[in-house]
């Protein structure tokens, strides 16, 4: 690996022309009538669309390739395929046509899924630890820090009490206290700084800059391009699935904020403009 | 997926190296691509210790909000053996030549149960965890070998409500109760394999789930819970061939041996022949064909 180093970067993440497509039963003409449904079942393969089978191309034709050591912002208005191409990388949605290489297991930072709301916070951290594949010593040797990061004890005994009685930023916390507690090789992070409060969100931002030293490549997804100025030093700009520029941080952000039609500056705005 | 290619594969670019070979050099995977058989064994038995967690877990939420709690988890099979002894043995006389009736469906009640719930888990184990399944990365088979996992421990506390129910009716204890440790360790492979069949199925297919209610209904009906299928076809006169097939049903050769196993009145002879050869047999068939057939669309789990 050392001596690859010194004559090129270490692509740890490769896109290959990838497209992804989404398919929806019960939509379309037919609307869930029984007719499209047995349409549906009897004409599998040939007559999808006429079916009511929607096909949503989510992420069109995508080729880049991410080095080792590089944070990489993803930006796009809603729905332009951002988390679509972040679930394919970490190789939880299929590609339809084109190939992701990748250097080891990239994981998505979340573990939400895997927690149950009947369980003590307790059992949650174990439960979501073990789901992202980490050993029960693991888990043991890091509980106290993780606990003590979701600060979810600081207005008493929390972590004793089922996860359905915290208030919806406790339960935040705690999740992302636990997802981050896992150290990866290609981390890929969706929005996860929104969470919590403020003093909460700069204990997470140090975190995830932690995370990112010893991970080999950060894949940010965000929709606020401070913070994607803040850790990358590249930057994606997805548009309808299509990749419209890939490039420095300043250069594409400039371009993409001229396409929105607005600056997103915290201070000194002029009045409330698009995003 | 045998879907029309939308763009050709990327031509390779003349002088350089098409992404293929870089990834090759540098030792990348393909993201997302099924693992070997062997590999796929060996991540599982890496995820052990989520599997138990996760079916302790979902059996514990179960009951969190009731005032009882985990007392649920005895009662519930009692008061469904309950319901079957009023239903069968009060109204309908169906005890009418079998000895010791209330162990006899007591039993068959349970470990129907088992089988029933963990086919019935496993059918929406994939489909009704799609964030779960699309959030995180692990062998896929974890989720219905968990749910299979789950109802083995429900089973357990059956067993424990079982036992004083036995004891109740006096059945005395006696050495075949050991017995029931194989019997359970072969019901729980043939189970786990069911539920990893019916996960695939119910991943592509999501409809399954409910079509199933009716045919474990029916299922039920023809393997013997609440009659004795021996005594059955003595009395009444089937073609052979039917005779064999009910015999040979899996789920009638698991409660009967556990029946076998537990009440001192129910003897070999109402055993069907090479009873263990069917037990071993079933539990392979399912546990290994399930386990290969659903590995076999590990990768398409998750898509829409």
């Amino acid at each position: 690996m050392a001596e690859l180093m010194k004559d090129e970067p270490t692509p740890t993440v490769i896109c290959d022309g990838v497209d992804i497509v989404y398919r929806v039963n019960g939509t379309g003409s037919g609307r869930g009538s029984a007719t499209a449904a047995l349409n549906r079942i009897l004409r599998r393969e040939q007559a999808e669309k006429a079916a009511g089978v929607r096909r949503v191309h989510a992420v069109k034709n995508v080729s880049f390739t991410a080095y080792k050591g590089e944070a990489v912002g993803l930006i796009g208005t809603n729905g332009s395929g951002k988390s679509t191409l972040l679930k394919a990388i970490a190789g939880l949605l299929p590609v339809e046509n084109g190939k992701i290489y990748t250097n080891g297991q990239p994981s998505l930072l979340g573990v939400n899924a895997a927690l149950m709301n009947d369980l003590t916070g307790e059992r949650n951290v174990y439960l979501g630890g073990l789901a992202m594949g980490m050993s029960r010593e693991q888990i043991k040797e890091r509980y106290q820090d993780i606990v003590d990061f979701s600060g979810i004890n600081e207005k008493g005994d929390f972590i004793t009490l089922p996860m359905r009685t915290y208030s919806s930023g406790m339960g935040a916390r705690l999740r992302f206290s636990i997802a981050a507690a896992k150290d990866h090789d290609v981390l890929l992070i969706d929005e996860a700084l929104a969470t919590g409060d403020r003093a909460f969100q700069k204990r997470s931002e140090e975190r995830i800059r932690e995370l990112r030293e010893r991970a080999g490549t950060v894949f940010l997804v965000s929709h606020n391009n401070n913070s994607i100025r803040d850790t990358c030093e590249r930057v994606l700009w997805l548009e309808r699935g299509v990749l419209r520029m890939d490039g420095p941080t300043e250069e594409v952000i400039a371009a993409y904020e001229e396409f929105t039609g607005g600056r997103d500056k915290p201070k000194a705005e002029s009045g409330p403009k698009a995003q | 997926m045998s879907q029309v290619l939308h763009t050709p594969p990327t031509a390779a670019t003349d002088q350089a190296e098409t992404p293929a070979q870089i990834a090759a050099r540098y030792g990348l995977s393909v993201s997302g691509a099924r693992p070997s058989l062997p590999e796929y064994v060996r991540q599982l038995w890496a995820r052990r210790h989520f599997i138990s967690a996760f079916a302790t877990a979902k059996l514990t939420a179960q009951y969190s909000e009731a005032k009882l709690g985990q007392i649920w988890q005895v009662m519930t099979p009692l008061l469904n053996a309950a319901v079957y002894y009023f239903i069968f043995g009060v109204l309908l006389g169906t005890k009418h030549g079998v000895a010791d009736y209330v162990p006899f469906l007591v039993t068959g009640v349970f470990v129907w149960t088992f089988t029933q719930n963990s086919i019935m888990a496993g059918t929406r184990a994939v489909s009704g965890n799609l964030g779960l399944v699309r959030a995180l990365h692990f062998p896929r088979a974890a989720l219905p070998v968990s749910f299979a996992l789950q109802q083995l421990q429900q089973l357990l506390f059956s067993m424990a409500a079982l036992v004083v129910i036995l004891f109740c009716f006096g059945i005395p204890l006696s050495a075949s109760w050991l017995l029931t440790i194989p019997v359970l360790v072969l019901q729980f492979v043939f189970n786990a394999g069911m539920s990893l069949i019916m996960a695939r199925m119910g991943a592509k297919t999501p409809d399954i789930a409910q079509l199933m209610p009716f045919i474990l209904r029916t299922w039920m009906y023809v393997s013997g819970v609440m009659f004795s299928i021996d005594k059955t076809l003595k009395a009444t006169h089937l073609p052979y061939i039917v005779k064999r097939l009910l015999e040979a049903n899996p789920a009638a050769i698991y409660i009967d041996l556990m029946r076998f196993s537990l009440i001192d009145s129910f003897h070999a002879k109402q055993l069907p022949h090479h009873v263990w050869a069917y037990a071993v047999g079933w539990a392979l068939l399912a546990g290994v064909g399930g386990f290969i057939y659903f590995w076999k669309a590990e990768e398409k789990y998750g898509r829409g």
